[in-house]
């Protein structure tokens, strides 16, 4: 059984995000490290491994498209235990929208599909941290024609059968479909566990193989910047917001305070 | 003019409010056409709704094919209509399943998708030059001016984009007919359980939450009174949430709801950026909190640094004194 688990190289959110002078994501002075929300996708990945009656016949390919320094979300995902990684890097590949995005992992998926006897599911998280569109997961579905059963809180399976519980706005739903499939999970899906001191070592002798777009048959024109569907046309820095009043409370000032503020604001 | 597609977003033929707002969105673009993709006998009704705030035509497809199935049967149907009405825009609610319709809709008509939008306005010259979208982005901290480039623009709206606007629409009735592929029936919804309904606003669409932390240390009894004396939805941070005092469907934050309202009390909550990207772009931010050092009163309006359990109680009372 193969399953690639999606993964993505992301600003570090606890940092500074901002957009460079053509309105595209600074990828560079900021820090980047494996999108917190894919750790989530690397865990279900691997809990299906073990689950599985032979685990050793499962393969677990950890796949990004990005810069150089995008391999390290794929060593992050190797040191927790995916079996080998795939990076898609390719300097026509900067400033690529969703569906451009979808389309090179789409490619890729096909392509691992064809050398190693097709892609049983396809594992992602629900968002990136920084896009947060979680639409790559849908569109990668629509494009490969798969099913997709996605935003997962839960997931089970037994042979080739998935089932995932859902929570979404107004129900909670099952949902379930046979592989091959696109399969997303959320961060209620379980902890992602910490790369041991083994994994840590084990992870720099596993395959890192490296893809072209010309690899994948995918156009440079179908890519990047200039292929985008849509255009950011101004950005703004949200105006720090002005310091507000601090109260201490002591016997029931707080509260007063508090009330007499909502008041003046018509809150109440 | 052309037409402005708003996909109804409903629970078995009830509308919900950002439907409205759509609608609204819609006529400042072009002419306001809703999709109603349901039940056949519900259709009178939300016909009725939605002529109210202003749908021109309304295209109702029967969902006997679709209600089974997630997601993919739907972008179908919009495929489908889209085919037909050539729109200028297609508009749908910018929740999970809508974002996930609308990333499917825009492989399928090879189409710009902007998700999560706040507002929407037609583009320079009116409509016709494309609308122009305004995002919230980086935990808040940026806003982003987008269009989209190539296709029929696929845009997500966030509840609240929009005060929604009564203007009387002809509401013409187009019965129409989609065909839906097997493979889109692949991913079935095997069971579903309505969400109970807590008695309070929904959460995204509140003008006023009041959310709760670690600080409540499990008992949410304050900040549950609090929001109800003044009328508002309970959030709840990924802390208390992940500590099981309440369920996922509560979190605000990143990989919760976003909520923009008129006005955010945080309680016992200390403002991590996880929690922050959820809320920072409510219009007025409180915060109660016993340290004074948490981040969170860098945010705010108004804060008070004291315990929950006493402040939001006596808050309470005297909110419910003057309310009379």
């Amino acid at each position: 059984m193969n399953i690639v688990v999606c993964v993505k190289y992301v600003p570090d959110a606890t940092a500074e995000q901002k957009f460079e002078s053509d309105n595209t994501v600074d990828r560079v002075s900021v820090p980047g490290l494996l999108s917190e929300l894919d750790e989530y996708a690397v865990e279900q990945s691997l809990q299906l491994k073990e689950k599985n009656a032979d685990p050793e016949s499962v393969t677990v390919t950890a796949l990004t498209v990005g810069p150089d320094a995008a391999a390290d979300a794929i060593r992050k995902a190797l040191q927790m235990g995916a079996d080998k990684g795939v990076h898609v890097v390719d300097d026509t590949v900067a400033g690529s929208d969703a569906p451009a995005t979808s389309k090179v992992l789409a490619a890729a998926i096909k392509k691992l599909g064809e050398s190693e006897g097709g892609v049983d599911v396809v594992v992602c998280g629900m968002a990136s941290t920084d896009g947060a569109m979680s639409v790559v997961p849908a569109m990668i579905a629509e494009r490969l024609d798969l099913p997709q059963i996605t935003l997962a809180s839960v997931v089970e399976s037994q042979g080739d059968q998935y089932r995932i519980k859902r929570d979404g706005d107004t129900a909670t739903e099952v949902i379930g479909a046979t592989a091959p499939l696109v399969l997303s999970v959320t961060d209620q899906s379980g902890e992602a566990r910490y790369p041991s001191f083994k994994g840590i070592m084990a992870a720099k002798k596993k395959p890192l193989e490296t893809f072209s777009l010309g690899d994948l048959g995918v156009e440079a024109s179908e890519v990047g910047l200039a292929a985008v569907w849509t255009t950011v046309e101004a950005t703004q820095a949200r105006p720090p917001r002005t310091a507000g009043e601090i109260v201490t409370d002591e016997g029931g000032s707080g509260a007063t305070a508090l009330v007499e503020f909502l008041a003046s604001k018509k809150f109440i | 003019m052309s037409e402005i597609l708003v996909l109804v977003d409903h629970v078995d033929g009830a509308v919900r409010k950002p439907t409205y707002e759509l609608l609204t969105i819609a006529k400042r673009l072009g002419e306001p056409s809703a999709v109603f993709i349901g039940a056949t006998e519900a259709a009178d009704a939300v016909v009725e709704a939605v002529k109210k705030y202003g749908a021109e035509k309304v295209y109702v497809v029967d969902d006997t094919e679709v209600k089974g199935y997630l997601v993919a049967p739907k972008a179908e149907v919009l495929q489908q209509v889209a085919a037909q009405a050539s729109p200028g825009a297609i508009l749908i609610s910018s929740n999970a399943e809508g974002k996930e319709i609308a990333g499917r809709l825009a492989i399928k008509l090879e189409s710009g998708l902007i998700t999560d939008a706040v507002d929407v306005q037609a583009g320079e010259g009116g409509p016709g030059n494309g609308p122009v979208t305004t995002q919230s982005v980086f935990a808040g901290n940026y806003t982003v001016q987008a269009k989209v480039t190539q296709g029929v623009p696929i845009i997500t709206v966030k509840p609240n984009a929009a005060s929604p606007e009564e203007v009387a629409g002809a509401g013409v009735v187009e019965k129409f007919s989609a065909t839906i592929s097997e493979a889109a029936k692949k991913a079935q919804i095997v069971a579903s359980q309505p969400r109970e309904s807590t008695g309070r606003p929904e959460l995204t669409e509140a003008a006023i939450v009041v959310s709760g932390g670690r600080g409540t240390g499990g008992n949410f009894e304050p900040v549950e009174d609090f929001a109800d004396s003044l009328g508002a939805a309970v959030g709840a941070s990924r802390a208390a949430v992940d500590s099981g005092w309440k369920p996922h469907a509560f979190q605000v934050g990143q990989t919760g709801k976003t909520v923009s309202p008129q006005l955010y009390v945080a309680a016992g909550i200390s403002g991590a950026i996880q929690h922050r990207a959820g809320m920072q772009t409510s219009k007025t931010i409180v915060a109660i909190n016993k340290d004074e050092e948490a981040p969170i009163f860098e945010l705010v309006d108004f804060g008070v640094v004291g315990d929950l359990h006493t402040v939001l109680p006596a808050a309470t009372a005297e909110v419910t004194k003057r309310k009379g």
